[in-house]
């Protein structure tokens, strides 16, 4: 009202006439405000949204298999992967023979054999040199590595990853592989001879206490095969192992005799005994498990499961901004609407404010409730969670309330356009929610599913992401198993442009047509 | 005024005039052959994406290639529930209905009208994107390994199962139509009555994937609408699925009658 008295010129009437019809913009607000809270039906339908949204994540949790449960009702041992300094899941488990090295130092082995069982070796194997804090798993390391097929390569902290020749020792021919620790800086080394050495890179450990375990190594990661099925997807697998053989094993620094250890051996394992036999400076060691990130199982041990019902609230999101515009249309209250603010824009620019704060307040309220409650549901059920950064949940949550945001404005600009609730919502829905339900439900294959959720509106769904996908893990990366084909903002960017291009066309249409 | 049960006999005897009436509706309206020509495009252009991105490798195919080939029926559905909704839910809204009950005050000669004219039209255009679909998956498909040496024959329509699964998906597209019509009745709005119907079909297939615990999964996929209707396009391996074929699109039918009774009993008693 303020804004309406403001903008009255004193004196001239016809100044006056002019700008009475043409009220500030919180005025505009406060009319469109109170459009949507007095039409009962979609003060409803924003209840059923947020409900629908919590029920069926909590039934889906409800309907979760019980993973594993100890004696004192604690999640087992066994599930649980280590974490590393920074706080994030990390399996750490590899056959390692190890001695301790004080200070600098340096460690030169030729690496004469890697085999899988069975003769097949996972792409991932790795046997080589490792620099490691102490045997605990989980501690910082630095490792120089042959890996089964994606050649050598320097690894750091479960994350770091630097690629060195791509050569492989299957067909007999040794490779010789050096590891140097100068301080926090290990630079590792490779050579066909052992003479000539070139040097695939330096990675830093910051925080490597001046005693250290230097040794070898060697690790096999779980196999894992996924057929995709209407429906879902089955995963099978399981471990596999990975023979090494090293020898002509020269350090400096490194002091006192070879331990064998096997890190992150499995709980019940009441003594974790390496696999490793020693025969006149040649060594053979047998290892399985993976030094690499946790990536999310199939299973769906992440924390945005808890959010699976949001397309449900997200069609009802998109009924309600259909019909915030084309209910005025259908009824000719658009024609009151127009004649009260002449600058059409202006007024559609009021109705997506006003709609996408409705929403998102709403949608914020939901996803972090159903957040909480699920998640609480599942510990209870002794499911194990991936740990995931207090800012990842954050966004987590809050994007999802912006995607349910987003998609009610994008339906209330495709409304302008179409005029029509159903056409409308049937656009919406088909582009916004059922690419992600065709892609999440497996009914399509991957393939054409990971690009309807590059291009459509649905990529926006990303956003929910809390993991991440790692080029040096081999896992089921598939949009069933919560891996979206975009990175989190880079999905909800696509998200965005859909509602900017949709407002910016609907602003043009609505100028230039006809009232109604 | 006439007595209930003469009102009764006389819109029974009114239903051809009635099939008359809808039929030129649907003739002169454009929505609704415009959503069945899309239900037609979607349909054959998804199943072909999913036949050409689907690979059969040795030793076996584990996927059916049929059911691959008929993959754009769970896209086409969603336009077959506008058409409905156009058919009906559209009528609340321009208030034609108001016309439509005082031209045939037999309520329920009007839904039985209705219904009979989407199942004549969907049957016949869901037909042709059924029988499209297959085709053009078959050709793909073909294409991309699956032969007879790869252990997945495509045999032709002659064969029982795929006649089963091609034909039989028409039937589904017609009884998630069937469903729809019910809602608009009872409901009374277009875009509500879309918004229901996708929640209600799509709904489960999400949930189901996020349900781990194998009673529950079998349970969800035997009386949800979408995964037990399309359990019709099973051609191989039907003894692992969770519902049988005709089972399946049974428990579809049971949700569209409930639909249909819902709709019918609401028409009947509410005012326009």
């Amino acid at each position: 009202m303020t804004g309406s008295r403001r903008t009255i010129r004193s004196g001239e009437p016809d100044g006056a006439l002019r700008t009475s019809g043409r009220s500030g913009f919180s005025t505009l607000l406060r009319s469109e405000w109170t459009k949507f809270v007095t039409v009962r039906g979609w003060l409803v339908g924003l209840l059923v949204a947020a409900l629908v949204t919590i029920l069926i994540g909590t039934v889906s949790a409800l309907g979760g298999n019980l993973e594993c449960t100890g004696p004192d009702g604690q999640i087992c041992a066994a599930h649980v992967p280590p974490l590393d300094a920074s706080g994030a899941a990390v399996p750490d488990s590899f056959t390692f023979v190890h001695r301790p090295l004080d200070g600098d130092g340096s460690l030169t082995v030729r690496l004469d054999a890697l085999t899988g069982d069975g003769g097949a070796l996972h792409d991932w194997a790795k046997a080589g040199i490792i620099v490691k804090q102490n045997a605990t798993a989980g501690s910082p390391y630095a490792a120089m590595m042959m890996t089964g097929d994606h050649g050598v390569r320097l690894q750091d902290n479960y994350f770091g990853d630097r690629a060195g020749p791509a050569i492989s020792v299957s067909d007999g021919l040794p490779v010789w592989l050096r590891l140097t620790r100068v301080g926090d800086e290990l630079t590792g080394s490779v050579s066909a001879d052992g003479s000539t050495w070139s040097q695939v890179g330096t990675a830093t450990v910051s925080g490597l206490p001046g005693s250290v375990l230097i040794g070898m190594f060697v690790a096999s990661p779980e196999q894992i095969q996924t057929t995709q099925r209407f429906g879902g997807s089955d995963s099978s697998g399981g471990p596999t192992r990975a023979t090494a053989v090293f020898d002509t094993i020269s350090g400096q620094g490194a002091l006192g005799d070879w331990t064998g250890t096997r890190i992150g051996g499995s709980a019940g394992d009441p003594e974790p005994v390496a696999d490793f036999a020693e025969n006149g400076g040649t060594f053979t060691m047998t290892g399985s498990g993976d030094i690499a990130p946790s990536v999310a199982g199939p299973e769906g041990n992440t924390v945005e499961r808890s959010l699976v019902g949001v397309f449900a609230g997200l069609i009802v999101m998109i009924v309600i901004g259909s019909l915030f515009i084309t209910a005025e249309y259908r009824k000719g209250m658009i024609r009151t609407t127009f004649a009260a603010e002449p600058r059409r824009v202006r007024v559609l620019v009021a109705k997506a404010v006003v709609l996408g704060g409705v929403s998102f307040a709403v949608g914020l309220v939901a996803s972090a409730f159903a957040f909480w409650l699920v998640g609480s549901i599942e510990q209870s059920n002794g499911k194990y969670l991936l740990p995931v950064p207090v800012l990842t949940q954050l966004r987590v949550i809050a994007g999802t309330a912006a995607l349910l945001a987003l998609s009610a404005v994008l339906a209330l600009a495709v409304g302008i356009m179409v005029r029509r609730a159903a056409g409308t919502v049937a656009a919406v829905t088909l582009l916004a929610v059922v690419p992600y339900i065709l892609a999440v439900a497996s009914i399509l294959p991957a393939g054409p599913a990971e690009w309807l959720l590059r291009v459509t509106p649905a990529a926006g769904f990303a956003i929910q992401q809390s993991t991440s996908q790692y080029p040096q893990v081999e896992a089921a990366y598939f949009p069933s198993t919560g891996f979206f084909p975009l990175a989190p903002w880079a999905g909800f960017a696509v998200l965005v442009g859909w509602t900017v291009l949709a407002l910016g066309l609907a602003a043009l249409v609505v100028r230039r047509r006809d009232v109604s | 005024m006439p007595t209930r049960p003469t009102m009764h006999v006389l819109g029974c005897t009114r239903l051809p005039a009635a099939l008359h009436a809808e039929w030129t509706k649907f003739r002169t309206v454009p929505g609704p052959s415009a959503a069945l020509q899309a239900m037609v495009m979607s349909t054959i252009g998804l199943s072909a994406a999913a036949a050409a991105a689907s690979t059969c490798g040795a030793p076996t195919c584990p996927q059916d290639p049929v059911r691959i080939s008929l993959t754009g029926v769970s896209l086409g559905q969603a336009l077959v529930v506008v058409f409905a909704v156009q058919l009906l839910g559209a009528e609340f809204g321009t208030g034609m209905i108001g016309t439509t009950l005082a031209a045939i005050p037999g309520r329920r000669t009007v839904m039985l009208a209705k219904a009979t004219l989407l199942t004549a039209v969907v049957l016949a255009t869901g037909i042709v994107a059924t029988v499209g679909s297959w085709l053009t998956g078959r050709i793909l498909l073909l294409g991309t390994g699956f032969i007879a040496e790869n252990g997945s024959a495509l045999p032709g329509l002659s064969d029982g199962p795929t006649l089963r699964a091609v034909a039989g998906s028409a039937l589904y597209l017609v009884l998630v139509g069937l469903l729809s019509v019910g809602v608009a009745a009872a409901v009374r709005d277009s875009a509500v009555t879309i918004g229901t119907v996708l929640a209600v079909l799509y709904l489960f297939p999400v949930v189901i994937t996020m349900v781990s615990n194998p009673d529950w999964h079998r349970f969800l996929q035997q009386i949800a609408p979408m995964n037990a209707g399309l359990a019709i396009q099973n051609t191989v391996d039907l003894g692992s699925a969770p519902i049988g074929p005709w089972a399946g699109l049974g428990v579809l039918s049971c949700w569209a009658a409930a639909g249909l009774l819902l709709g019918g009993l609401l028409l009947g008693r509410r005012d326009v």
